[in-house]
């Protein structure tokens, strides 16, 4: 089996409040000069074969209208 | 016309679709999720709720259940599709309609009355929204090429739009008319007991659509 790990983010241009509000948190905590926050989603994985990974992606991983996502193999 | 109200596991506002589908003058029976079988419905709800936990995004595992794969192929005959809430979700997740729902702008359950404009008809309706994910989103020429082809059904009245969406887009339908999606709960504004009846007209509409 092979490990992977899905990593699903925000398309760029696409408001993403979550990574927003993370960001104006920082301040307030002592954590400065932080910027472009963005939270995605990861998701691990083993698969027998890694060939249909991107389809599984494009299928339900991720919706290619709004997030972008990339595969790792471990 | 007999209307077919989808239940998934978690799915909440069932008992409401069914009981505005006979308030609105039809018939209307539940259809588990498993179903691959649509029963001779001539329409079918897809109700709000959290179907499969909403887990990954709303909507994205119930698009893969038994019954959406019966929905899709009764949509491509021309049945009468009508998506609330979870269920606009489904239908943007299976590709029924276009766009997506994200995380509402200021990342809060929102539970309000909202007024929304009926594109076509200009009528105002009064109907309860209530939701966490109804920030309608679509690339800019998707929506241009939406507008052009009349497909955003319903938008937030001025000052009603809190989840963010884009061009105020309430609910949208698809090119040939038939599926229709809204994140507004219709089923919640069908007795005067509640405060509105207008939800009752977004249900004739779409029965108006049998055979078209």
């Amino acid at each position: 089996m092979v490990k992977a790990r899905v990593l699903i983010r925000p398309k760029e241009g696409i408001l993403d409040p979550q990574g927003k509000a993370v960001e104006r948190a920082l301040p307030a905590l002592g954590f400065e000069g932080i910027e472009h926050v963005h939270v995605g989603r990861m998701v691990e994985l083993e698969a027998e074969d890694t060939e249909r990974l991107g389809e599984l992606c494009e299928k339900l991983l991720a919706n290619p209208l709004i997030e972008d996502y990339e595969i790792q193999t471990l | 016309m007999i209307w077919g109200v989808l239940q998934f596991p978690g799915s909440c506002d069932e008992r409401d679709a069914l009981h505005a589908c006979e308030l609105a003058g039809d018939g209307a029976r539940l259809i588990w999720h498993e179903s691959r079988d649509l029963d001779g419905v001539d329409g079918v709800v897809i109700p709000g709720g959290f179907s499969y936990g909403d887990y990954l995004r709303a909507g994205a595992i119930a698009r893969f259940s038994p019954a959406m794969e019966a929905v899709a192929e009764a949509a491509a005959g021309g049945a009468p599709v009508l998506g609330i809430c979870n269920g606009f979700q489904v239908l943007c997740e299976a590709g029924l309609l276009p766009g997506a729902l994200l995380r509402n702008v200021e990342l809060r359950f929102r539970c309000h009355q909202v007024d929304v404009i009926d594109e076509r008809s200009g009528e105002r309706l009064s109907i309860p929204a209530k939701h966490g994910e109804g920030r309608y989103y679509a690339p800019e020429e998707m929506l241009d090429e939406m507008e052009r082809n009349g497909q955003v059904a319903y938008r937030y009245a001025e000052g009603h739009n809190s989840n963010g969406s884009v061009r105020d887009v309430a609910g949208v339908r698809n090119e040939r008319g038939n599926v229709l999606g809204l994140m507004p709960h219709p089923e919640h504004a069908v007795d005067p007991l509640t405060g509105s009846t207008d939800g009752l007209r977004v249900f004739e509409s779409m029965a108006g659509r049998v055979g078209a």
